[in-house]
Parts: C-alpha cells; sequence; structure tokens
C-alpha cells in the first residue's frame, strides 16, 4: 500500500468518525465539531488523490478546491457557532429543542 | 417506557449505527482502493496554460487565473456568513480586563511579525505556496490575538470603513472582471501582459478583506457602536 492510499484511507476513516459523532451526540458543540472532522476527511481525501499524478508535482486543481473549501467551511463553522449561541440564549440549553407537537 | 428500556434501546440504536457506518466506510474504502494508481487529471492542461497565467505557482494560477469563479463566489461566501452572523445581533459587551503585561510584550512582538509575515505570504503565493488565504488568515490570527488582549479598534473606524474593508475583495474582483468584460468581451479573462499584476491586485484587496471578515467573524455578532 502506497502513502497515497493511506492518506485518502485516513480521510474516509475520519469522515466515518465525523459521521458517527455527528448523529450520536445532541450538543450543538459537538455537532459543529463532528462536521469540521468529516470537512477535515473530505480534504485529506482530495489532497491525497491529487498526489496520484504522474511527475513530480501533484495536481494542483484540488488543492484549490481544497484551500476554497477551508474558507467555506470556516465561514459555515463561524455562522454555525453564532446559530449555537443564540439557540442557547433562547432556550438556556445549547442543543435543537425536541419539542412534541401535540 | 422505563429508563432501563430507554437505555437498551440506546444501546441497540448505537450498535445498528455503528453497522450501517461500517459499512459505509468499507464501501468509500472500496472507492477509493478501486481508483487507478495514477491519474493524469487536469495537471496537464495546466502545465500547458500556465505561461499564459501571469504567475509560476500552479495553485494560485487554478485560484485566481483558471478558476477564477470560484474564488469569486467564495469571497461572496465569507461575505455572506459575515452577514448571517451580524444579522443574529450585537457581539457581546467586551469586558474590560487589563491583560498581563506578558500577554502586552508578547502582542507587541508578535502582531508586527504576523503582519510582514502577511505581506510575505502575499507577495510570495506568485511563485511558491501561499497567496491571499494564507496571508488573510495570518492577518486574521493578528486581529483575534488583538481582540483578545481587548484592544478594540476606535469606533470611528467601525462605521463605513470597516464596510468598506470587508467588501473590498469582492468589489476588487467584480471590478477588474466587468472593466475586463467591457474590453475583451469575457468576464475574467485577463490579458496575458496584465494577467500577474492583476492577480496581485486583486489578492492584496481580498487579503485586507479575508483577514478583517474572518476576525469580525470571530466577534460573533456585529460590533455595538453605542459600547
Amino acid at each position: 500500500m502506497n502513502s497515497i492510499l493511506l492518506y485518502a484511507l485516513a480521510g474516509v476513516g475520519l469522515f466515518t468518525l465525523g459521521l458517527y459523532a455527528l448523529i450520536v451526540h445532541a450538543h450543538l458543540l459537538r455537532k459543529i465539531l463532528a462536521i469540521n472532522v468529516m470537512g477535515s476527511g473530505v480534504f485529506l481525501v482530495l489532497v491525497a488523490l491529487g498526489g496520484r499524478s504522474p511527475g513530480a508535482s501533484p495536481d494542483p486543481v484540488p488543492h484549490a478546491m481544497v484551500i476554497t473549501g477551508i474558507v467555506v467551511a470556516i465561514s459555515a463553522t463561524a455562522l454555525a457557532l453564532a446559530l449555537m449561541l443564540r439557540v442557547q440564549a433562547k432556550t438556556g440549553r445549547p442543543r435543537l429543542p425536541e419539542e412534541r407537537l401535540e | 417506557m422505563s429508563v432501563t428500556d430507554r437505555s437498551r434501546l440506546s444501546l441497540m440504536f448505537r450498535r445498528v449505527l455503528l453497522l450501517l457506518l461500517l459499512v459505509l466506510a468499507g464501501g468509500l474504502a472500496y472507492a477509493v482502493l478501486s481508483l487507478p494508481d495514477q491519474a493524469v487529471g487536469l495537471s496537464d492542461r495546466v502545465r500547458a496554460s500556465m505561461e499564459t497565467s501571469g504567475v509560476s505557482n500552479p495553485v494560485t494560477a487554478v485560484l485566481l487565473n483558471f478558476r477564477g469563479y470560484d474564488t469569486l463566489l467564495e469571497m461572496a461566501v465569507l461575505l455572506v456568513a459575515l452577514l448571517g452572523v451580524w444579522s443574529l445581533g450585537a457581539a457581546a459587551a467586551h469586558r474590560t480586563v487589563d491583560p498581563e503585561s506578558v500577554l502586552l510584550s508578547l502582542v507587541g512582538v508578535l502582531v508586527p511579525m504576523m503582519l510582514l509575515m502577511a505581506g510575505y505570504l502575499l507577495w510570495v503565493g506568485a511563485a511558491a505556496p501561499g497567496g491571499a488565504f494564507q496571508a488573510g488568515s495570518v492577518l486574521a490570527a493578528a486581529g483575534i490575538l488583538l481582540l483578545l488582549t481587548c484592544k478594540r479598534p476606535p469606533v470611528r473606524l467601525l462605521g463605513w470603513p470597516l464596510r468598506l474593508v470587508l467588501v473590498l475583495g469582492l468589489g476588487a474582483f467584480v471590478a477588474v472582471g466587468v472593466t475586463l468584460m467591457s474590453a475583451n468581451g469575457a468576464f475574467l479573462q485577463y490579458p496575458n501582459s496584465l494577467a500577474g499584476g492583476l492577480i496581485l491586485f486583486i489578492e492584496a484587496a481580498a487579503t485586507l478583506s479575508i483577514g478583517v471578515t474572518l476576525a469580525a467573524l470571530f466577534l460573533g455578532g456585529w460590533p455595538d457602536l453605542d459600547v
């Protein structure tokens, strides 16, 4: 197994780990962190697969896409954290309200 | 439902979930493993057009030239995220705690170095790893460091000067694109002789905007002028 596959498989592992945490935990901060871990897994897969191009330098297109992705992930995380703080201020708990519709 | 029933159900739910996720991970791993060992991708096409890109770092060429639209819209995403955060309310009132002298002297050393680093990263991005986003994030880190030591920008800068800097990156990008469109008919199609200069101009504006936007996102709300 070469190192590119090792990195890509580690990325798959991170993605699955993040998905598990996203589903299991109710605390919104943990959910936001879980989504970031999932995103890091996707970035790792993209960068690793960019290294498969023959020749000395890796494929620059996936790298540019990952830079774009990181910035979008930061913006989304900041917005999610601000929303989480609003939920906490409104309901007193940092989790989504589970209201039964009766 | 009693408590033990519920915990047993939750345990079973977790086991089923774990099984499903293992199946998913297996499928994804199979997809990764079944890819060919070598793939040309787009690297040949990028290499072939590097001459016309105006820079010698392929990642910067892709970001600012070949895929300029992505970067333009990404600047818009940053701005929209900040508008979203600002729409949720004002930033929490800041506490006026006097930072310790160690922190203050460290900030006094670090912030000028970070500004220098941001400028270097911006400049070197044309030829080596670096560029607007790396420089912008270093700038943002300097800004966050200043915010953490209770240094606030003067109130007179929080009105339109702040908003001007926030839209500067996107504005410069769109202005260059529209100017080129009226000149040669294609949006963001740089003429070969001007490409390097235009990319540096857009990147410089984008660096400022990214740095200030990220630092403003850190505040978690719009800066309240009355505080």
